[in-house]
């Protein structure tokens, strides 16, 4: 019996393998949305827990001196004390085309794993040959390929978990390549330290202990950026389920005759759920299968953007290529059938209620209910309040997160109760009969289409929401550089004397030279950079300040007072007036804050004397130049100077580059867009066709009434182009909302700065023309269907046929 | 103390450092250099002192290798171990990191109860570790052993200090008798091939200080052993590690003795006999016999912790007991070393070191 049950109930998807398709298209298009967001997080946190397991970082409190740099002599004092300490040395060079991160460790000292730079462990290591001179070094491959014909670099060896960019070798081969001999930048203390070692303060006084968890910084400053990613995954999943509610609603609904006639034969209700259930559980199956393996091409293609805009904005290594992991895979494939049992629950439930005697007769509408529409109303209503709450009382990325969710899902629930509202009022503004069938029957409608509907909703919003942050972003960001990048040429030097060759040399070149030192301190406890810089006018004029007291570049140029970047403002609360701690013993009053977009650290500015007396022996390795002629300048510094190419740079290239990191920033978040777009346009394709051919009993009496096909077949498509516009007008402004919400609450809390909103009403109506043309290319298959039913179709309707 | 240390330096570095032990060397025995420059032992160099206390630079792999049999007030039996392993790379010195010479310490202590280790690893030329022959001093990190400046020799008064995570200790070291010079005036032959080292001891220490405990401290008395060696011949491929011992008999003579397992071979075995007053008697292959009795299951491998120990022309017939059968050294290369207690035609107390027994 259930093997028959099962034939039957199957042979319906024979009969409409494009019912079939949507529900497994849609159903692996959620999946795979969702996995392919998974899958680029889960790469990215595994690369820093691979970058920071292996230098020993992260998982080892370590020992740094504040000026960057500790000498052998302390390291070998704090062995002789006792302490279990391993050294590292860390730097970057220029190789090639390519600036490298040299990353020289200990190997006798250091921690285990500290070397297990491939999977396969540290064991098949020539360590001999590491220690030994020319030594060796560990790269990812890509990088390898990167470095091919570069000079003065060790014999290079694959290292797959190395991140890109890093060399891994020998701390005495990483003194060589970086000119740093006898020097240390961190030590790392092992766990297990020896008994009765002597107290750190009376061997290495001037050290700090960073805890272990300080290291994992990568991990928390890019926590926000996966937050982010996995929001959109989660919306995504969310309008691939609307499809996949529609389908299997529509399929249930169908085989409503089917239904009764197996119970009819005696299937009892459970054996037929259960039958149903299984039809579920293998469909959901094949269309997570498929969503995983479209899941994995999408990461796999989105990756590198993703692997680029974590480099540009935090300066995260990520490799650009995607590694399985089956654990990813089976996740996958759960969610994929938790999907399809949530979208399903609803018409399972309305098969095991069912009475055996009700009529087989598939319902294309439900009774429009005002109450119910009322009731969704008033939750989404709730939601809306409830988000606004939870981000007024509650501090963090996740109260953003939660505003988020309030207004996008109270929006979509409060849809279609405000449509209901504008449709009554048209129909009350109709004159003629036609008009007015024309607004009822799209009332009527209206339960069918609005899980579409809401997902054009979100789809609208969230596109509205994100072009409208990225676009405010770009502005102020384009207007930023502008102002910050005065100087003309950006030129490094590798040492203090070429430095100091370098300052003569331009005495009479250049119109200023403005030298900038930069130190890595720990800004109020949190890694950050203490810029020095000269006196000057370029500054005065042009730097972006925020917010700053009078005479704040006097006070600064006095060394009296420090300028904060405005992450670091928000972070610790800083008003110009207060103190800040720059380094351990080292307070200044704040005379103001400065815009600082994209950089991830605490950053403070001081005059270049005062820094120059803190840190006297920091040479002076950048400068920004000031000049009539750059090209001449520039040229002149490569030719008769002997400076790199890679050295001098001009103001237009860093113009360039930078908007090139901050566009690739926004492509993943553009891709993801446009495909919930699709999604939701899908959306809109099944539920009309699932209601177009419910619809006959409904066209036929107007039909019958003198109102040709072509004409309904009109009136059809004006109604989705009707419904689709008011949605999109519902759209705009919790659209921009939305944005709101990204720039002032999300963005504050993820990236530490704030950015005024602009607006884009172009922007509007290009979606709005995208918005009309889905609803129509999805309403063009059911109306050209309509009008070419047959009549006699049509007057079936009222025979006994139906 | 001769050839298990020449093995277990090897090995240990050769894990460590990935350094694979080369298979020359033995051939040029007696040519003065091997293939890479290093010295090998030559038969016809007489020790030097103070010098032979300090490194030979010039050779693969030396030890200063001290054991002490030590009891505390109760009469209950401790061990203690400081070993400093040198291993060069190339037969030179450099200034910092590219220095070749790489050191290893190990320190162990053994209760009845408990077996404490510890492993440290420096490389030279950074002042990390390293020994000075006058004044004598051999360190790495914060574990030393340091002459006292007593007596005619550097060896005859020595401090020696070491801690690990869970333990420590500090002692004292008087010698009341003469170096003693293993083989033909400590040229010590290792194999039928005849792979040989440089190798003398200092037998005769009277030991007292404080064994540091997670229980407490420990005030201690016993006697002690220093052995140094140097080489730069490493077995051949068909040894697979050794046994050896050193033990004070209660009647003031001293006996040394090692075999070196082999895969193809019956062991070769060699022993040194120590009278009271300094007096060394060398024994070639043979004339000690080493054999397990019973062995224990330590790290998932069996080692034999008791053992018959005969050398018939002194008329010794012992067995040997550890005191603690689980005296493992879970280092980088794994090896036993531990304390043991003597009975049989002679008594008293003595240490045993077993390496190459592998996991099964």
């Amino acid at each position: 019996m259930r093997g028959v049950a099962l034939t039957a109930l199957l042979a319906h998807w024979r009969r409409r393998p494009g019912q079939l398709a949507t529900l497994v298209i849609g159903l692996a298009l959620a999946t795979a949305l969702w996995s392919a967001v998974q899958a680029i997080n889960a790469e990215a946190r595994a690369s820093y827990d691979r970058a920071s397991g292996r230098l020993g970082q992260g998982a080892y409190e370590t020992l740094t001196d504040p000026s960057g740099s500790i000498a052998l002599e302390t390291f070998v004092s704090l062995r002789r004390a006792g302490w279990l300490v391993s050294p590292v040395l860390e730097g970057r060079m220029m190789a090639g085309e390519m600036r490298l991160l040299v990353t020289g460790v200990e190997v006798l000292t250091a921690p285990p794993g500290t070397l297990a730079v491939t999977p396969g462990g540290a064991d098949d290591i020539d360590l001999v040959a590491l220690i030994s001179s020319p030594g060796l070094g560990f790269a990812a491959p890509e990088t390898i390929d990167r470095l091919d014909g570069a000079d003065r670099l060790p014999p290079l060896r694959p290292g797959a978990l190395v991140p890109p960019g890093q060399m891994v070798t020998d701390i005495g081969t990483a003194e060589r390549l970086l000119d740093r001999r006898g020097e240390i930048t961190a030590l790392v203390v092992l766990p297990d330290q020896p008994r009765n070692r002597a107290p750190l303060s009376a061997i290495a006084p001037n050290l700090v202990v960073n805890p272990a968890q300080q290291q994992g910084d990568m991990a928390r400053l890019t926590n926000s950026f996966h937050l982010n990613l996995t929001a959109f995954g989660l919306l995504s999943f969310a309008v691939g389920l609307f499809i996949v509610h529609g389908a299997i609603g529509l399929a249930f609904e169908q085989r409503r005759a089917t239904c009764r006639t197996l119970r009819a034969l005696g299937l009892p209700a459970r054996d037929l759920m259960g039958l149903l259930l299984v039809e579920l559980l293998v469909l959901a199956v094949i269309a997570g299968g498929i969503g995983i393996v479209l899941g994995y091409a999408i990461a796999g293609a989105l990756l590198p953007d993703v692997a680029a805009t974590l480099h540009g904005l935090y300066g995260a290594r990520v490799p650009g290529t995607l590694s399985f992991d089956p654990v990813w895979a089976v996740t996958g494939l759960a969610i994929a059938v938790a999907g399809a049992v949530i979208a399903a629950g609803q018409a399972l439930w309305r098969v095991r209620t069912m009475p055996l005697l009700a009529s087989a007769q598939p319902r294309a509408w439900a009774t429009v209910s005002a109450v119910l529409l009322r009731r969704q109303a008033i939750a989404g209503a709730g939601l809306i309040a409830a988000g606004c709450a939870t981000a007024w009382m509650a501090q963090g990325l996740i109260a953003g997160f939660a505003l988020l969710a309030g207004l996008l899902l109270g929006a979509a629930l409060m849809l279609p109760a405000g449509l209901a509202t504008v449709l009554a009022l048209g129909a009350r503004a109709a004159r003629t009969a036609e008009g007015q069938w024309f607004w009822a029957d799209t009332r009527q409608q209206l339960p069918g289409l609005s899980l579409a509907l809401m997902a054009l909703l979100l789809a609208l919003v969230a596109n509205i929401g994100v072009s409208t942050m990225v676009g405010s972003f770009r502005l102020t960001f384009t207007g930023w550089l502008d102002q910050r990048l005065a100087a003309e040429l950006y030129v490094t030097v590798a040492d203090a004397g070429e430095s100091a060759r370098l300052e003569t040399w331009l005495d009479s070149r250049a119109d200023a030279v403005l030298p900038v030192i930069t130190v890595d301190s720990p800004i109020e406890g949190a890694p950050g950079e203490v810029m020095g810089v000269a006196d000057h006018g370029t500054y005065r004029d042009t730097w972006p300040l925020l917010t700053a007291r009078d005479g704040a570049w006097d006070e600064l140029a006095a060394g009296r007072a420090t300028l904060i970047n405005e992450q670091l403002a928000r972070r610790e609360g800083l008003a110009p007036g207060d103190p800040v701690r720059l380094a351990p013993g080292w307070t200044m009053p704040v005379a103001g804050i400065y815009s600082d977009y994209g950089n991830p650290m605490n950053q403070a500015m001081v005059s270049l004397d005062l820094l120059e007396t803190r840190y006297p022996d920091r040479p002076r390795l950048s400068f920004g130049l000031r000049t009539d002629d750059p090209e001449a300048l520039a040229e002149a510094l490569r030719a008769d100077f002997g400076l790199d190419a890679a050295a001098v740079v001009d103001q237009a290239t860093i113009k360039r580059v930078s908007l090139e990191v901050f566009e690739r920033t926004f492509t993943v978040t553009g891709t993801l867009n446009v495909l919930t777009l699709a999604v939701a346009g899908f959306a809109i394709l099944t539920a009309l066709l699932t209601l177009a051919s419910l619809r006959l009993p409904q066209l036929a009496p107007a039909w019958a009434l003198g109102i040709t096909r072509k004409r309904l077949a009109r009136l059809e498509l004006m109604r989705s182009l009707a419904l689709a516009a008011f949605t999109f007008i519902a759209a705009v402004p919790v659209g921009l909302a939305l944005a709101w919400s990204l720039l002032a609450v999300v963005n504050v809390e993820a990236f530490g700065w704030r950015l005024p909103m602009h607006l884009f009403p172009m922007q509007w109506l290009v979606l709005l023309v995208l918005a009309l043309a889905a609803a129509a290319l999805a309403t063009a298959l059911p109306a050209r269907h309509l009008a070419r039913t047959a009549p006699a179709d049509f007057l079936k309707v009222f025979s006994n046929e139906r | 103390m001769s050839g298990r240390s020449v093995r277990a330096l090897a090995s240990a570095l050769a894990l460590v450092l990935g350094l694979t032990a080369p298979a020359h060397g033995q051939g040029f025995a007696g040519l003065g250099a091997d293939a890479e420059g290093f010295s090998v032992p030559d038969p016809g160099r007489a020790l030097r002192f103070p010098e032979d206390h300090g490194p030979h630079r010039r050779y693969r792999v030396e030890w200063w290798y001290l054991t002490a049999n030590l009891t505390d007030a109760e009469g209950r039996d401790y061990g203690i171990q400081w070993t400093l392993f040198r291993s060069a790379l190339a037969p030179e010195e450099r200034e910092g990191w590219q220095n070749p010479q790489l050191w290893m310490g190990h320190a162990g202590l053994t209760t009845p109860d408990a077996h404490f280790h510890a492993e440290r690893l420096a490389r030279g030329g950074i002042g990390q570790a390293g020994v000075a022959a006058d004044p004598f001093e051999a360190f790495i990190d914060d574990w030393s052993l340091t002459s006292l400046g007593i007596g005619d020799d550097a060896f005859d008064g020595l401090a020696v200090t070491a801690t690990g995570a869970a333990f420590g200790y500090a002692l004292d070291l008087r010698a009341n008798g003469p170096l003693v010079r293993h083989g033909t005036d400590g040229y010590s032959v290792k194999s039928a091939a005849g792979q040989a080292s440089h190798y003398y001891s200092q037998p005769f220490f009277e030991v007292s200080g404080t064994l540091f405990l997670p229980e407490g401290d420990v005030p201690v008395t016993g006697l002690g052993w220093l052995d140094r060696e140097w080489s730069s011949q490493p077995l051949s491929d068909t040894q697979t590690g050794w046994d050896w011992v050193s033990l004070h008999f209660d009647t003031g003579e001293k006996l040394m003795g090692f075999r070196l397992r082999d895969r193809r071979a019956a062991p070769f075995t060699s022993a040194t006999w120590i009278e009271p007053d300094g007096t060394a008697t060398p024994f070639t292959d043979g004339a000690l016999i080493l054999t397990p009795l019973s062995e224990t299951e330590v790290d998932g491998r069996p080692v034999p912790t008791r053992w018959r120990i005969e050398l018939p022309e002194k008329s010794v017939d012992v067995r040997i007991t550890a005191v603690n059968p689980r005296s493992w050294m879970a280092v980088s290369v794994p090896y036993w070393e531990g304390p043991v207690r003597i009975t049989g035609s002679h008594g008293g107390r003595g240490y045993l070191e077993m390496t190459g027994y592998d996991a099964q």
